[in-house]
């Protein structure tokens, strides 16, 4: 089966439907390992056992920028290429999106406190951070908004793109600005600086987070497609009855008007 | 016995939210499905189904 074939939402509600099982199984597998390495864990020098959120609070993080990165390209789909599922996608991840975005700033939220002295700052990492949080929370909200899933699809391809610009804002925001937000310590030029039981449990945790992604996003686009399916019949419902409607009072009409000859 | 030392009500509450929103996140779209399908197989019992001919679910 080729990409194109996925195009098709039957083709891909089946497809769906034999990979799901497996990826929420491999899921699972990948959290209890990383949850275990994460127990296993040493204390930090400094941060002491709260270095134990990180395996959380940095998978989440990086999934808030990927999943609007995954929307930035299906709004491309929509808006260039037009294609079937390109907007079903999107409007699929957005939700998910929102849900890591909120956890990656609680749990920094919690992390700051003992480290920081403060649940919040207004800097640039955390602020942009929230920012991309409202966003999320817009395009969902016109989505929901407009009644017609294709203007809707536009209008919200057009918010993503230009959401997309916050990305860099938020990656580069610990270099360009002055923050108490820590540089990039594992995505960096030269490698990473993290101790490898750090950062093993961290990878660990980074993949499973990404596997819970896809598996909730392909789970959340089969309800998408179902959706449509439903308004469609709903509309074809509705026009029968709207067509049933004027044939009887046609007939009623003609039968008066025959009566009064 | 693994030691959070004197944090750990803000470690052991960063887990535990995590675990509330995966699994909120899961239920709701569980819970979306069954919906959208027995919606959808309500429409296909009162004799509405689509051009195409096939279950709308999808599923055989």
């Amino acid at each position: 089966m080729s990409l194109i074939d996925l195009a098709n939402p039957t083709r891909f509600l089946a497809l769906s439907a034999r990979v799901l099982p497996w990826l929420a199984a491999a899921t699972a597998i990948l959290f209890a390992i990383g949850l275990y390495l994460s127990a296993l864990a040493p204390d930090d020098y400094q941060q002491g056992a709260t270095v134990k959120i990180m395996f959380i609070h940095v998978p989440n993080a990086w999934l808030s920028m990927f999943v609007w990165g995954v929307m930035s390209i299906a709004s491309l789909g929509t808006l260039v290429w037009r294609h079937p599922l390109a907007d079903v996608a999107a409007k699929a991840a957005a939700p998910i999106g929102a849900a890591f975005t909120f956890l990656a700033l609680l749990t920094g939220s919690l992390w700051g406190r003992p480290m920081w002295g403060t649940y919040w700052e207004w800097d640039a990492r955390l602020t942009s951070v929230l920012i991309l949080f409202l966003m999320y929370l817009g395009l969902m909200a016109l989505w929901r908004a407009v009644e017609d899933p294709s203007r809707a699809a536009r209008a919200a391809a057009v918010l993503t793109l230009v959401g997309a610009l916050n990305l860099p804002i938020i990656k580069f925001s610990v270099d360009w600005w002055n923050t108490l937000h820590q540089p990039a310590s594992v995505m960096r030029m030269g490698g990473s600086t993290l101790d490898k039981s750090f950062l093993i449990p961290l990878l660990v945790m980074a993949v499973a987070f990404t596997l819970l992604f896809v598996t909730l996003h392909l789970a959340a686009m089969r309800n998408e497609i179902l959706r449509r399916r439903v308004r469609s019949l709903q509309m074809m419902q509705a026009s029968r009855v709207a067509f049933s409607g004027d044939v009887s009072t046609g007939s009623r009409q003609e039968n008066a008007s025959t009566g009064a000859a | 016995m693994m030691s959070l030392g004197p944090y750990a009500p803000f470690i052991v509450t960063s887990y535990v939210a995590a675990a509330v929103v995966v699994v909120l996140l899961i239920g709701w779209i569980v819970l979306d499905h069954r919906n959208q399908t027995e919606r959808l197989r309500e429409l296909e019992r009162s004799g509405i189904s689509r051009r195409s001919g096939r279950s709308a679910t999808g599923t055989p």
